[in-house]
């Protein structure tokens, strides 16, 4: 049976530095089955943080090899040509220990980017019809799918050198709102996302685009946010 | 306020940076044909001297540059000098005034 080499960051908010492990190798085995080993096998006090298994929760996210991946539907195989893997907790996230990323700042981010659905009808009004093949709800259907894993958060260069920024999550969340026809806070939803924390920061790197597993484009949504920023700045509405 | 003049700001850069991508070509063709032609400075300035289709031209090519390059270096500042505020403006607006006053030396140094 071969062997992978495994370094897994340990520590917390105060520092850390990389432990290794040797983990059997199995075919069809995910990044996800390699931290499970260690952590019933080899070593019990290793932390992290899984629950779905099969990529829907979206709380499996790390840095693998480098590279902010969901571990659950990582195959090995994808990410490890030689026998060695790095885990790391997600970057552009505090730490809580050993591959647990505090996600707070995160999702408080899609709060301040009003990232809730604002309806104007009551329980007492008829349903609101959209047409599936309109385009704001193909726009949205592109961006919905999103899970909140913080991949794109972690790989965002702009999250990086600007810690206020939104982030591409928080801004694809609101894009999906800012498409959705039946909401009623659009104007207040677009000052909040506009302005050097907001869509107007982003450089249009794509790491978000290249790595969000779910293959949804947080960027044609910044860019969308941007556009009708601009329209309703020329219009006096902003 | 920051909202509407972020947004202003990135529409003003978006539409230099179209003015720019036309000037830049045509910028380029000329000189491409002016070294291919063999035209020395003289008989350059000899075609842009008087000219107001030059003049026009490489006026509207300086208002760009003036808009869109200090919004560029706005972001630049604040990103990797941490760098904001008014004192950031201030001298923002100083860099563009002395962009524009080197480029219409240059402009009006072929013109008259």
């Amino acid at each position: 049976m071969t062997t992978l080499q495994v370094r897994v960051w340990r520590g917390g908010p105060q520092g850390g530095d990389y432990r290794a492990y040797e983990v059997p190798r199995q075919a069809s085995q995910s990044v996800l089955d390699v931290v499970t080993y260690i952590q019933r096998t080899l070593d019990p006090t290793l932390a992290y943080r899984f629950a779905c298994r099969v990529g829907m929760c979206g709380s499996c996210a790390m840095t693998v090899n480098g590279v902010a991946r969901w571990t659950c539907r990582t195959h090995v195989d994808q990410v490890c040509a030689d026998g060695r893997l790095e885990l790391a907790p997600l970057a552009n996230l505090p730490v809580i220990r050993d591959l647990v990323a505090d996600m707070r700042e995160f999702f408080d981010k899609w709060a301040r980017a009003r990232g809730r659905f604002a309806g104007r009808r009551t329980r007492h009004d008829d349903f609101e019809r959209v047409a599936p093949d309109s385009e704001p709800r193909r726009q949205v259907d592109a961006a919905i799918e999103c899970i909140g894993c913080g991949v794109c958060y972690s790989s965002c260069d702009v999250v990086a050198w600007n810690p206020d920024y939104l982030g591409p999550a928080a801004l694809n969340r609101a894009w999906t709102l800012q498409r959705d026809v039946r909401d009623a806070a659009q104007a207040e939803r677009l000052r909040a996302v506009a302005g050097d924390a907001g869509c107007h920061a982003c450089h249009t790197h794509l790491s978000c685009t290249e790595r969000c597993p779910k293959h949804i484009s947080p960027t044609a949504g910044i860019a969308g946010l941007k556009r009708a920023a601009a329209a309703a700045a020329l219009k006096g509405e902003l | 306020m920051s909202a509407r003049r972020e947004a202003l700001l990135w529409a003003a850069q978006r539409a230099s940076a179209a003015m720019l991508a036309l000037c830049v070509v045509v910028h380029l063709a000329t000189m491409i044909y002016a070294a291919h032609a063999g035209l020395g400075a003289a008989q350059i300035l000899e075609r842009t001297r008087g000219n107001v289709v030059w003049l026009g031209f490489y006026s509207v090519f300086l208002l760009a540059v003036v808009v869109h390059v200090p919004i560029g270096l706005r972001a630049v500042l604040s990103e990797w000098l941490g760098w904001r505020g008014a004192s950031r403006d201030a001298f923002l607006a100083a860099f563009a005034a002395g962009l524009g006053w080197l480029g219409a030396r240059a402009i009006l140094g072929v013109f008259l």
